[in-house]
């Protein structure tokens, strides 16, 4: 070790790796992985969530977990997203390809993305 | 991509409840579900409750699974892991509330944990101990990196001393001073010495560092290294914790690899490296000469003092010797500041001190909290009461070397200082809670029995001395004592005192010396009375049947290994058949026949 530098290398480098041990109330996304949001392919979503969140640099404001059956199963993957003093923000039949927009307008950007949300739902 | 982290106890505690098998069994299930790009699993150190281990969390959840047992991983993956419900029969859920608590209970949120005040534990149970990188991710080797770049040693030596930081060995002497009382001394070689000799009954604070976050010590071996420009250090371990052992060697291989030991560590020009010196046990040896003599590789004896170690310790040169615990706090205090250190605790003992909770007591288990805290709240709040409603009585603190709480003190706010004033010391953690159930006159013998053990016998009040004070001990509690054996204990205690060489036989008599003070009543009973009022001395037992609650059913006779009950001839009004007596002189006070007795009517006497 001849620097600092290297320190910070290795420490950033493994930030987004330990972070998710020390757990954030900031945001939480919670993605409904019951068996009918399995089927209906909640995997991959929860996937691209994880995967985009840290790719991103925002794994220590978010956090991306799974939770059962939400209940509302003909509108499954359901994705909910709490966030402190605001409303929660429920988004359905959700696919890997959305995740991006939420992520992107959502989450950094801090205006829910109104047209997957469950208001806008047809059933 | 990794979602979430199954986090595994693997300290001592949960290694001998079955942790490794479960780790497998995690392995193999989120293999078998096809997880395993998605979970990772950590082996880490103690979460601290070891009563309820093996123990499991589930990130980033931190739902806290405890007794966790092989069988039940396969439910734990399919269903918290793949399907995000939490599996409620396994979660540890007491918060102190008095309503049940359903679904997810994060470890944070448990009535163990919500007191404490984790400096020195930080790490343990939230990191991979074998995991440098983990460390470094956690503000590892941020304080090394900040001494070595912008610190010269002595502006170091002041921000410890204005910490207020003493040593958690037991001693409680300022660890600034220590480190200031070495640094001028010239000589061609100076050492840090690490004491990791944890020898007290019951306590394991030491070790849970070693095992759940060793890099954190070899961290602040370095820095005291720079502080009083020495370049090398010895750990000096018992071979008795091998898994301590094993991952504090693999940490000092893992500096090495990285040259946060070795030469020029940060471009600094600085060099220093560490050695694990393994201990055979001896009690001894964690008194720091005889620990000394230890390293240096012969037989552990202590030394007088002066000269101190500062000025000639090991292999003759000036030595700083710190405990585990105290070197565990020396990087937060340089990355957070004197001040944030001395804002914990009070006036003259700053920051947090770990106990390991053991004896009776529910959360069996160590814990870590802003010195000042009355024992109420460690042993009531966060150890959570005494099991089977039975009455707390005292608490151990010190072990052999220390004395006991009494009951009416039991508010007392926890330092080093309030201790020693009602005859009492911090030692190095242990923390032994005990019951109605408890003798004191046996639990000072128990202790006794240890230091007698124990003492190396290099100077006569201790080898003979502590052997005498047993001898006394054992005609009190075998109703053989006087009102006389009493003062004449009491002497001897003072006298071994004053007149041994070192900290061993010096603090030996402690024991006997406070539950003298708290419980004189007691030895008075066993002398005077000649009963033991807790019922635990044997020789001062009888066991007796009540002959008018006696059924006759014989069921006390069968279960009696000595043949000592037999059936009389009275038969009891309302019963049928004859009552059973014990023959005292036959009987060998097992208390085997008491539990077979439906209708109590047996009891001790």
């Amino acid at each position: 070790m001849k620097s600092l530098a290297e320190l910070q290398a290795i420490k950033e480098k493994m930030q987004g790796k330990v972070t998710l041990r020390e757990g954030t109330d900031e945001k939480r996304v919670v993605v409904g992985m019951a068996t009918c949001g399995i089927a209906a392919g909640a995997r991959p979503v929860l996937n691209a969530f994880v995967e985009q969140v840290n790719a991103q640099g925002l794994a220590a404001n978010i956090t991306v977990t799974q939770t059962g059956c939400i209940g509302i199963c003909q509108y499954e993957p359901v994705v909910e997203v709490f966030e402190a003093g605001k409303e929660k923000v429920t988004y359905v039949k959700m696919t890997a390809d959305k995740v991006a927009r939420v992520v992107e307008e959502h989450l950094k950007g801090g205006k829910p993305v109104a047209e997957y949300t469950i208001g806008n739902a047809k059933v | 991509m990794i979602r979430a982290h199954v986090l595994i106890c693997g300290g001592t505690g949960c290694t001998s409840s079955g942790s490794n098998a479960i780790q497998q069994a995690f392995a193999d299930s989120i293999k078998a579900n096809g997880l395993e790009d998605e979970i990772k699993i950590v082996q880490t150190g103690c979460f601290g409750l070891c009563a309820l281990g093996p123990v499991v969390i589930v990130h980033p959840d931190g739902t806290f699974y405890s007794r966790v047992e092989a069988d039940d991983v396969a439910e734990i993956v399919t269903e918290h892991l793949l399907k995000g419900r939490v599996v409620e029969r396994l979660v540890y859920n007491d918060t102190g509330s008095d309503e049940p608590v359903h679904g997810n209970v994060a470890l944070s949120d448990t009535a163990f944990y919500k007191t404490q005040n984790r400096v020195v534990l930080r790490n343990c149970g939230v990191i991979d101990p074998e995991d440098i990188d983990e460390y470094i991710a956690m503000d590892g080797y941020a304080a090394l990196g900040k001494v070595l770049t912008e610190m010269t040693p002595d502006e170091v030596i002041q921000v410890i001393t204005d910490s207020g930081l003493r040593g958690r060995g037991g001693g409680g002497f300022p660890t600034g001073r220590k480190w200031a009382l070495t640094a001028p001394n010239k000589a061609p070689q100076k050492y840090v010495v690490c004491n990791a000799d944890e020898g007290d009954p019951g306590a394991f604070m030491d070790r849970s560092v070693l095992e759940g976050d060793p890099h954190c010590l070899v961290e602040a071996m370095t820095i005291a290294g720079y502080a009083i420009g020495a370049t090398e250090g010895y750990v000096y371990v018992r071979a008795e914790y091998p898994i301590a052992v094993a991952r504090l060697q693999i940490a000092i291989d893992k500096a090495r690899e990285y040259g946060l030991l070795g030469k020029n560590i940060f471009g600094s020009g600085f060099d220093f490296d560490l050695h694990i010196r393994l201990g055979a046990g001896a009690f001894v040896c964690g008194e720091e000469t005889a620990l000394m003599t230890s390293i240096e590789g012969n037989r552990g004896e202590p030394r007088p003092r002066p000269p101190y170690p500062a000025v000639k310790g090991l292999y003759g040169m000036p030595t700083v010797e710190n405990n585990v615990e105290t070197f565990a706090n020396v990087p937060q205090i340089i990355l957070r500041g004197a001040e944030w250190f001395a804002s914990m605790g009070t006036e003259k003992s700053k920051g947090t001190k770990v106990f390991a909770l053991g004896g009776k007591i529910k959360n069996t288990g160590l814990v870590e909290i802003p010195m000042g805290t009355t024992l109420r709240e460690i042993i009531d709040d966060i150890g959570g009461g005494i099991p089977n409603g039975k009455k707390f009585k005292a608490a151990q603190t010190g072990g052999p070397s220390g004395g006991c709480i009494p009951a009416d003190l039991i508010d007392t706010p926890v330092d080093y200082d309030n201790l020693i004033a009602i005859g009492c010391m911090m030692g190095s953690g242990g923390l032994i809670v005990m019951d109605e159930d408890t003798c004191m006159v046996d639990m000072a013998k128990f202790f006794l029995e240890f230091t007698v053990d124990e003492s190396c016998g290099k100077c006569t009040p201790c080898r003979v001395g502590t052997k005498r004070l047993l001898e006394m001990l054992d005609k009190i509690t075998s109703g053989k004592g006087t009102l006389e054996d009493i003062d004449e204990l009491e002497q001897l205690c003072y006298y071994i005192k004053q007149n041994s060489l070192c900290g061993l036989g010096q603090t030996a008599p402690n024991p006997v010396l406070s539950t003298l003070k708290f419980f004189r009543d007691e030895y008075v009973a066993h002398v005077v009375d000649k009963k033991c009022p807790a019922g635990v001395c044997k020789d001062l037992l009888t066991y007796v049947i009540d002959k008018e609650k006696c059924i006759g059913c014989g069921m006390c006779a069968k279960a009696c290994p000595a043949s000592a009950i037999t059936r009389t001839d009275y038969i009891a009004p309302n019963h049928k058949l004859a009552s059973f007596a014990i023959d005292p002189d036959k009987c060998v006070k097992c208390g085997a026949c008491v539990g077979t007795c439906k209708f109590k009517a047996i009891s001790k006497q």
